[in-house]
């Protein structure tokens, strides 16, 4: 065993499922990652079980007295409309997300099914592909996105979602793409085709697992691209009417002078909760990078 | 060509480098030790997990971790290489001491003409240079590798293999340095090109009057190369000796083996090779590292690790049969080779 | 007798626009070869980069398709067989690849490129006649069942994974196995044993082996016959004895020149070709022998058209010129050269 392949061994560097748990305990769990990962993971607690815990009936119009500053009765403040503050974040942040994650999914099964088409198919069927994607990435997304929201009478959490995906997959496509251009030259297609493998059957079996990192670096940047995305229509008063989300909070705190009138604890709280997202992902999506990308060759 | 009455200028003692990894320490290079005089050519043969690349790019001290110089000594021409600081290592690199590294071909900067590249070498260690001057020494140090002058107004890319390996050759010894290190400088190469390549650092080293190790595993191109040979197995020098020496009475198992499992044009035998396996680093056997393969192994050779001792006039061969045998004994029959594996013993009962 | 694979005036030309043809590249030009059935044998196909080599190995195996010519397996034009025999050609010619790392996919253990063929052509009735059939393929190329199965190809050395490599191939039960550059990645002391591994599916198995190389030291060693290409197309070819031992064309002759033998009373002699190598002269206009630029004997006739394969002496032939006195080589297939008896 040379030297490159005893490192190897005590890295352990391999994707199958079985491996996983030892990528878990590997030096590949850098501190972005562990951090980004601990981000989420209290947002993802709070949204899940935050909204139990508190009265929804207080985040309704004048159900409290309206524009208090934080204080013991009401940890964040009331808002001029007289809705709890607390109860506001705890139900708007799980839409937020939701709306990131159906987009996130949809873009990304788009991505990922196109892409996979485009690059391992080639000829025509990437030609089409990659013209449609490429010019609808020329097209500034925002203005598509305020046309279509303007135009849906009653916007929900799932059309708005729906709305930033079709937007959201042409990059994935792309990404996927040349991804798959990769790996179809490698050596181990080929023997998979020697073996008798469909071409289908290579497109699942032997390029579709070596996807896997990418997939869910891919998948990251999707989501809190499509919340950025989300929260830009929100807060120009394009979002659902008939639920609370992080960016429909921030306009109405704009539409009510929030700013003007010094309440900070209506804008403050919903763009503090954004930045922690976007900073978890982003450390999320860089520690993922650092697993998928350099895959250590082990040459002997 | 005799060396006799050169001076010595480059010596390493006792080198030991290692990796560090999350399963342990792992000695890549194991105390090895040997000296060039100027003009010499010495080949370092090793195949994979011999360590000879470690060695290489440790030797100009552009390792980088994990892997660490544990201990040892290099001495360049009479000053110390391994203890100088930054700023007094990095003049004697390039300028006494140059590396001609593995594919250096794919690592010229595709982006930059050649005569800048082998020009930002020169700038490096000289400062400004006034443009015809500089313009004078790439045109020389592409002269040096074969290369006409007009090759520095091109690409990488507009060059074929060949080209480019020469290209690399004339960067890494733009300075006229006394001693080269050429890690597998023909690996990725052609034969036809090969041998031009080894023809041009041949010529250069002529002109530069310049000691070169030329590492490799390419037994056939080192011999027709070098005048003096070492043998890298686990980390270790196992033998060392003149070339034409070892390849008539190689005195360690090990080049033994390895010279036999040479195929030849002469005739059709059948093929040996080596049975078994490189040792892991991480799990050397205790004794010589080679007495797991050894055909000759017994109980010493598993317990002591035996050291670099005079075989022979002018030899030095790293094996408990020494000095109680003058050389090797003859091969046993195949009855008694160790783990060989199925194959191997079904081809040398098919063969004529 | 119908030749069991046939490469027919395959040529493969890339590049090109509807402009015109400036930008092309030569892979193959105009060969034809073919593989006896039922006389299993060991062929060289031996040159440099840029000689083709690869290409005629990807066109004999059908993952490529010849840009003119055709490719015939048991008689049928691969281009249109029905899917029942393509089936059988995919199983019966078979690669082994260059490079030990690429060949693997790192997501599966080694396993699953040896069950795949199995499953995939229905060669084993059941997983224990599965298990073991692959058991006997990689005890026959030297390698132990339990230290091999089970392991990420990361875990095994490169000799190793070539090894595995073998034992899939024939895992497939082939009629042909196709290797290219086997051992060119693997430390010389492996090769013998690889090598010696392909003899002995070639002599027990009847297997015919297609050696794909640029090592004619190897070639010598395991093969019969022998073609040597230049530029994609043939330059000489014949036996191993006659055309590595004396070769007649010039091209040959400096490739066996250049070979570097650990034997000191053989030098490598002078450097004959100069500055040059194949890859400055593949684009210059193809009207006489590809190897004119470079030929040290190159005569004005050279340039005018390219020479047929003559026959200056028997087993043997040589696209050149210099023995223009010599026969012709009756018939386009080369492999006519050692199958027939032609003074």
């Amino acid at each position: 065993m040379s030297i490159a392949t005893a490192m190897a061994a005590s890295g352990r560097r391999s994707f199958s499922t079985a491996a996983l748990r030892g990528i878990l305990r590997s030096p590949r769990m850098s501190s972005s990652l562990v951090a980004g990962l601990v981000m989420l993971g209290l947002v993802v607690l709070l949204a899940l079980f935050g909204p139990r815990f508190v009265n929804a009936r207080l985040a309704a119009v004048g159900a409290v007295r309206p524009s208090q500053a934080p204080s013991a009765q009401y940890l964040l403040g009331t808002d001029s409309q007289g809705r709890d503050m607390l109860t506001i974040m705890v139900l708007a942040t799980p839409q937020t997300l939701r709306i990131g994650l159906i987009a996130g999914v949809v873009g990304m099964a788009i991505g990922l099914s196109l892409g996979l088409l485009s690059g391992f198919f080639g000829g025509a069927v990437d030609a089409v592909i990659r013209v449609l994607a490429d010019s609808l990435m020329t097209v500034p997304g925002l203005a598509i996105m305020v046309i279509i929201a303007a135009s849906v009478g009653h916007m929900t959490v799932e059309l708005m979602g729906l709305t930033v995906a079709a937007l959201a997959w042409m990059h994935p496509t792309r990404a996927i793409r040349s991804q798959v251009l990769s790996i179809r030259e490698r050596s181990y297609v080929s023997v998979a085709r020697a073996n008798g493998e469909s071409e289908l059957g290579i497109l699942f079996r032997e390029v579709m697992p070596n996807l896997v990192p990418y997939i869910a670096a891919s998948f990251v940047g999707a989501v809190s691209g499509a919340i950025l995305a989300a929260v830009g229509l929100e807060a120009i008063g394009l979002g659902p009417n008939d639920v609370h989300t992080l960016g429909t909070t921030i306009y109405w705190s704009e539409k009510f002078s929030a700013v003007l009138r010094g309440q900070w604890w209506w804008w403050g709280p919903p763009i503090v909760a954004i930045s922690f997202i976007f900073v978890g992902m982003f450390l999320l999506s860089s520690g993922l990078d650092r697993i998928a990308n350099p895959k250590l060759r082990m040459r002997t | 060509m005799s060396l006799d009455g050169e001076r010595e200028v480059l010596r390493v003692e006792d080198l030991r480098v290692v990796y560090e990894t999350s399963a342990g320490p792992v000695r890549a290079v194991d105390g090895v030790s040997f000296s060039l005089r100027a003009g010499e050519r010495m080949g370092l043969i090793g195949e994979s997990g011999s360590g000879k690349t470690t060695l290489g790019t440790a030797i100009v001290r552009l390792h980088r971790p994990p892997a660490r110089i544990e201990s040892g000594r290099i001495t360049v021409d009479g000053r110390d290489f391994l203890d100088a600081d930054e700023r007094a290592m990095r003049q004697l690199r390039m300028r006494e001491l140059a590396l001609i590294p593995q594919a250096a071909m794919n690592s010229l900067n595709p982006v930059m003409r050649i005569g800048d590249q082998v020009a930002d070498g020169i700038l490096a260690h000289e400062g400004k240079l006034p443009r015809r001057d500089i313009a004078e020494r790439v045109a020389r140090a592409l002269a040096q590798v074969g290369l006409p002058a007009s090759v520095a107004e091109r690409y990488p890319h507009q060059l074929s293999g060949g080209q480019r390996q020469r290209a690399a050759m004339a960067i890494a010894t733009a300075l006229q340095p006394k001693i080269i290190v050429a890690d597998e400088p023909t690996s990725a190469l052609d034969v036809v090109v090969q041998r031009q390549v080894m023809f041009t650092l041949g010529r250069l080293q002529a002109g530069l009057h310049a000691a070169v190790l030329l590492i490799g595993h390419d037994m056939g191109l080192v011999a027709q190369f070098a005048d003096t040979i070492g043998v890298l197995y686990a980390g270790r020098l196992v033998e060392q000796g003149p070339v034409d020496d070892i390849l008539d009475t190689p005195r360690h198992p090990y080049t033994r083996l390895l010279i036999d499992s040479l195929p030849s044009l002469d005739d059709k035998k059948p093929l040996r090779g080596i049975p078994g396996l490189p040792p892991s680093l991480l799990n050397l056997p205790p004794g010589c590292p080679f007495a797991p393969r050894c055909p000759f192994a017994f109980e010493r050779c598993r317990v002591e690790t035996p050291m670099l001792q005079p075989v022979g006039a002018r030899q030095l061969a790293a094996c408990h049969l020494y000095p109680e045998h003058s050389e090797l004994p003859p091969l046993p029959s195949d009855a008694e080779l160790p783990e060989v594996p199925a194959v191997h013993a079904e081809v040398e009962a098919i063969a004529p | 007798m119908t030749p069991l694979l046939e490469v027919r005036h395959a040529s493969k030309i890339y590049g090109g626009s509807l402009l015109g043809k400036r930008d092309t590249t030569v892979a193959l030009e105009d060969l034809s070869y073919s593989i006896a059935d039922g006389e299993p044998s060991m062929t060289a196909i031996a040159g440099e980069s840029g000689s083709g080599k690869t290409t005629l190995a990807m066109l004999m195996l059908g993952f490529l398709k010849p840009t003119s010519g055709q490719v015939f397996y048991r008689g049928r034009d691969v281009a249109s067989m029905s899917s029942t025999e393509r089936r059988q050609f995919r199983r019966e010619v078979q690669p082994i690849f260059q490079d030990p790392y690429e060949a693997f996919n790192p997501f599966y253990r080694v396993d699953h490129v040896l069950e795949t063929p199995l499953q995939r052509f229905g060669l084993a009735r059941s997983r224990s006649e599965a298990r073991g059939q692959i058991a006997e393929a990689l005890e026959r190329v030297g390698l132990r069942p339990n230290e091999t199965l089970g392991r990420f190809p990361h875990q095994l050395s490169g000799g190793q994974r070539q090894r595995v490599g073998v034992a899939r191939a024939l895992l497939c039960r082939p009629k042909v196995i196709v290797a290219d550059e086997p051992v060119s990645m693997v430390d010389a002391s492996l090769r013998a044993t690889i090598l010696a591994s392909l003899q002995v599916l070639n002599r027990d198995l009847g297997i015919s082996i297609i050696y794909i190389t640029h090592d004619l030291t190897t070639a010598y060693q395991i093969c019969d016959n022998i073609v040597v290409l230049y530029l994609g197309k043939v330059a000489e070819v014949g036996t191993v004895e006659r055309v590595i031992r004396t070769p007649r064309h010039p091209y040959t002759q400096l490739l066996v020149a250049s070979i570097p033998v650990a034997d000191r009373r053989r030098r490598w002699g002078e450097d004959a070709a100069g500055d040059s190598d194949a890859t400055t002269h593949a684009h210059a206009g193809r009207t006489g022998c590809p190897f004119a630029p470079r030929c040290p004997a190159v005569m004005p006739m050279c340039h005018d058209s390219p020479p047929p394969l003559f026959m200056p002496d028997g087993q043997r032939a040589a696209a050149c010129f210099l023995y223009r006195d010599a026969p012709v080589l009756p018939t386009a297939d080369v492999a006519a050269v050692w199958e027939r008896e032609v003074a």
